[in-house]
């Protein structure tokens, strides 16, 4: 069964039918997106049921031919690291349409364009995560920016034709250095018996170190742009305030991990030699990452900035972990791509709400929440809590993993993260405490609390939060076969404990 | 006094060209006794039929090859079919925009601002010259990749400049700077020309031969002058690479794409590049090939400097055809790299790329034409503020041809650029394909700058409105739109049509 193929061909049909709708029947469209995400969402997790967890090779594997003359094929399949982002893409989106339920009016264009959009950026998010063919996922990689475009900049708020362009200018940046790259494997390839972009077939090429290393390059800054990684960052807190909660849920929640994933699939796999060589100066990177994201977050005075700059020193976690080379910091780091999805996700819904009610995204504008609207506060508690990795959520889990992995191989750089909670404590308590305690100000007496279809959206997304906190383990039974064999191809095995039980 | 030998033709070889020449003079003589009535409608026939009828003919003898077509003046082979097909497939959509004949001049011989030209105007008087003038461009086209000695070559690049001249000047709106463009081509073009002779003289003088395979035997038994063959080379790539607007012979672009009619425009800016990259490629593959050590530095040079420079000052530009000039300045550029790359990778992405870029413009065009206000085409950029919110389909239109010229996946660009840039990689020229992918990555800025003011930002007060476009018009539109999605998503028939016959005979 085509499973991947069936899951990228649901969205975009719904897209078609929902561009043959009138433009008035918007009600309409708002559904058919809803149902369409939905049953893309079933169809995910019966895929999901049928993956077998302990085989570590692809699966789901498809393979046809595309543009013969160039050996390019439309080859897709999945490990545990795609597949598990996939499922939270799959969950995300219908989360998304149904908290954004209203999102779209503000626009410039109709909410049937919002629609489609969405849907065509699900479809291109779960074939960027499936290809496995290194053309066919540049394809993705490329297009997806087009509808993301789109979305900030026909139905942001402020100023979102800047933040627009400034997304896609950096993005396009980096994707042309790796066109560079893919143009330089592509011709490696035919040197050494015949032009292919399978991922498998170009890990086996020979390369002189410089080669290797000038394509690696090309590869990883296009992938740090997108994660971001200090000091390739500054998109991203004015593409995640001008987009609307919806589309930065999609924006820092999947595709942003597109550039971690690339990282593993990409980078890892094709050049473990030029790896080796980067690495210190990767882990340097994302341990400046971590607390330079803090530190910015602690000082940001407006929510959905602050959101995003916790996001950049949680993709330095991430970054952490994938370069540290432990089969724990591995996992790790997988699931951190995925805890970070929901509680993003979590945060930003919640304060899309708090934004829209109050009219505006200054964190000192709110104050005494609790007392008005106690579900959306502690939602937003709750929220708060998964991002700064409190015991008992999903976070701490994926967290804890990163930070022992790398403490075996690298305990400055884990020793350093660590102060990384501490200021995460920081910067969300902080927020919390202006927000929702103490007394009421002026302005948000009569705030509205949560209504059923908001409630209904959020609640998924705490109790994945939540259980995947006390019983992580169905989301690694799923991962870690497959981190292990990302870290043993690259001839890397776990460093022994120091002190041996005495 | 030695014996009279009548030429032998293949008449079916050269069918093509022939019945375009033959369609011009059938023209010319409608223009000249047709009534006023009938000749418009009578026109458009005949150069539309013309023209579908030679694409018939080429794709006949999509199969030959003969050196011997005209007494050894033309050699048709693969490559040159190709490029003669795509000549024709882009001058038939051309001439949908061109009978468009509102843009132009009632009665071009009429000075500006005369007495006899408000005359014409008054008596609804409308001459329609341009279209036999297309057609001998046209055919001029068709000869020029595929002649085989300088002569030919020469005579073909006349043939395709002298009407391209003057159709340069027959814009019906702002007249004086059509005009003004249409002396600067000439004059600049006659300049070119003039070097184009005088390097063929040398390479006449280096090899004692006109033919291309003359020349190319001289140049691979290597026994001639150097100092000749260099001068021959460098003098004849002036020629060539003034026509192909390649920095620095690009100073003419941008005045004239502004100044000529759009339609004419059109046509100019893709027909004459494929035709031009044409007889480039047969020159460089073919003729002086061995010789690559004279030539493929300084070509490259060239090729760097073209797509920067041309990225760069398009970012400045304010008026939409001045930056659709200096964006087919870059696109130039882009396009030396495969003729540098020197293998047949190179040969099939730069038959490719020409096509696909040359639809795409043709299509860019046709959306400008449609943008008015009561004084005509509005040009000026900041006044195309929000045509996404009043007229999305040809807004989405044109952000296609944009997108595929910035090479954004999904598009028939991006397939260009990767075929030319990987060809490039492959014969060792790493360095174009860097300042290949950084220029690309300048070039986005402005393509997608214009993408954020069509729909991100409001109408101006003083709306320009869009022409309902006519049917030959939406045809255009819809045909290249539809050419520029589908080389992106499904380009293996064409890159495998094009992998199989494009080689060259000598």
């Amino acid at each position: 069964m085509n499973y991947l193929t069936l899951i990228m061909a649901i969205p975009l049909l719904g897209a078609a039918l929902i561009a043959t709708l009138p433009q008035s029947k918007s009600l309409l469209a708002k559904q058919f997106a809803l149902g369409t995400t939905l049953i893309a969402a079933v169809a995910t997790i019966f895929m999901t049921t049928k993956f077998e967890r302990s085989n570590t090779s692809l699966q789901f594997v498809e393979s046809y031919d595309w543009i013969k003359a160039f050996g390019i094929k439309y080859a897709v399949g999945v490990d545990g690291i795609a597949l598990v982002l996939i499922v939270m893409t799959a969950l995300l989106t219908p989360i998304v349409v149904l908290a954004g339920w209203n999102e779209s009016e503000g626009g410039r264009w109709s909410t049937k364009t919002f629609y489609i959009l969405i849907l065509v950026l699900q479809t291109m998010s779960f074939g960027v995560f499936a290809a496995t063919d290194v053309f066919l996922f540049y394809v993705f990689f490329e297009a997806m920016l087009v509808p993301v475009y789109f979305l900030i900049g026909g139905y942001g708020s402020g100023e979102r034709s800047a933040a627009a362009v400034k997304f896609l200018l950096y993005s396009l940046f980096g994707g042309l250095l790796m066109l560079a790259s893919i143009i330089g494997l592509y011709v490696l390839s035919g040197e050494q018996g015949g032009h292919t972009f399978n991922i498998a077939a170009l890990s086996q090429l020979e390369m002189s170190s410089t080669t290797q290393n000038l394509l690696f390059l090309g590869f990883f800054i296009a992938f740090a742009i997108k994660a971001p990684l200090f000091p390739f960052h500054t998109w991203l807190p004015d593409a995640a305030k001008s987009a609307t909660p919806g589309t930065s849920v999609l924006l820092l929640g999947v595709l942003d991990k597109v550039g971690t994933f690339g990282m593993i699939r990409y980078c890892l796999a094709l050049f473990p030699e030029a790896t080796k060589t980067f690495t210190p100066l990767i882990i340097t990177l994302s341990v400046i990452s971590i607390v330079y994201g803090a530190f910015l977050a602690i000082g940001a005075k407006d929510i959905k900035r602050l959101i995003a700059y916790t996001s950049i020193s949680h993709f330095g976690f991430i970054t952490l972990g994938i370069f540290a080379m432990t089969t724990q910091a591995q996992s790790g780091a997988t699931l951190y791509m995925f805890n970070h999805g929901f509680s993003t996700a979590a945060l930003f819904l919640v304060a899309g709400w708090m934004i829209s009610r109050r009219g505006s995204s200054t964190i000192a504008d709110f104050g005494g929440l609790q007392r008005v609207t106690p579900v959306m506060a502690w939602s937003f508690f709750i929220a708060g809590m998964s991002s700064l990795a409190l015991p008992g959520l999903s976070s701490f889990v994926s967290e804890f993993l990163v930070l022992v992995g790398t403490f075996t191989r690298y305990p400055v750089a884990a020793v350093i993260a660590t102060f990384g909670i501490v200021l995460a404590a920081l910067y969300i308590l902080i927020p919390v405490q202006r927000a929702l305690h103490g007394p009421t100000e002026p302005g948000n007496e009569n705030l509205k609390d949560l209504n059923l279809r908001e409630k209904i959206a959020i609640a998924p997304v705490i109790a994945v939060i939540v259980l995947l906190g006390f019983y992580p383990a169905p989301a690694l039974n799923i991962i870690n076969p497959a981190a292990a064999q990302v870290v043993t191809q690259m001839g890397f095995s776990d460093p022994a404990p120091t002190h041996g039980g005495k | 006094m030695s014996e009279f030998i009548s030429p032998t033709l293949s008449y079916s070889l050269l069918s093509p060209m022939l019945v375009v020449f033959a369609g011009a003079i059938i023209g010319v003589l409608i223009e000249a006794f047709a009534s006023k009535a009938i000749r418009p409608i009578a026109q458009v026939s005949v150069s539309i039929g013309t023209l579908v009828l030679a694409l018939v003919q080429v794709w006949r003898i999509r199969t030959s090859g003969s050196t011997s077509a005209a007494m050894g003046t033309v050699i048709i082979d693969g490559p040159g079919i190709l490029l003669q097909g795509a000549i024709l497939i882009i001058s038939i959509i051309a001439v949908f925009l061109i009978a468009d004949t509102e843009n132009f001049a009632a009665a071009a011989a009429a000075i500006p601002g005369s007495q006899e030209e408000r005359e014409s105007i008054a008596r609804g008087q409308q001459v329609t010259e341009v279209f036999p003038l297309t057609l001998f461009a046209v055919a001029g086209m068709l000869l020029f990749p595929v002649a085989s000695d300088l002569i030919t070559l020469f005579v073909a690049l006349e043939v395709l400049s002298l009407p391209l001249y003057l159709m340069a000047g027959l814009s019906r709106r702002r007249r004086l700077l059509s005009q003004e463009s249409a002396l600067k081509y000439f004059l600049l073009g006659a300049f070119s020309s003039a070097f184009f002779l005088f390097g063929a003289a040398y390479l006449y003088g280096y090899s004692g031969s006109v033919s291309f395979a003359g020349i190319r035997e001289a140049v691979v038994g290597g026994t001639g002058n150097d100092v000749f063959l260099l001068i021959g080379i460098a003098f004849l790539s002036i020629g060539l690479l003034f026509k192909v607007g390649a920095v620095p012979f690009h100073a003419w672009t941008p005045d004239v794409y502004q100044g000529a009619p759009t339609p004419v425009t059109a046509f100019m800016a893709a027909a004459t590049k494929i035709a031009a990259f044409g007889a480039m490629l047969r020159i460089y593959y073919s003729v002086i090939a061995n010789a690559e050590w004279s030539w493929r530095p300084l070509l490259t040079g060239i090729a760097i400097i073209t797509m920067v420079f041309g990225s760069l000052v398009a970012i400045a530009q304010r008026d939409v055809k001045r930056m659709l000039a200096y964006s087919s300045i870059a696109h130039a550029g882009f396009l030396l790299t495969g003729v540098i790359a020197l293998n047949k990778a190179g040969l099939d992405a730069s038959i490719y790329y020409l096509f696909a870029y040359g639809v795409a413009t043709v299509g860019a065009f046709a959306v400008v034409t449609l943008v008015r206000d009561s004084a005509g085409e509005v040009t000026d950029l900041n006044r195309w503020a929000g045509l996404g919110k009043r007229s999305p389909w040809v807004a989405t239109s044109f952000a296609t041809f944009l997108l595929a010229f910035a090479g954004i996946p999904l598009t028939s660009g991006f397939i260009g650029k990767f075929s030319i840039f990987s060809a490039a990689y492959e014969s060792g020229s790493k360095a174009v394909v860097i300042a290949g992918v950084l220029s690309s990555a300048i070039a986005a800025f402005f393509y997608i700058r214009v993408i954020v003011l069509m729909f991100f930002s409001d109408p101006l007060e003083d709306a320009t409105s869009v022409l309902i476009p006519s049917i030959l018009t939406r045809i255009a539109v819809l045909f290249s739109v539809i050419v520029t999605i589908f080389l992106g998503v499904f380009p293996s028939p064409l890159l495998d049509f094009i992998s199989n016959i494009a080689i060259f005979i000598r």
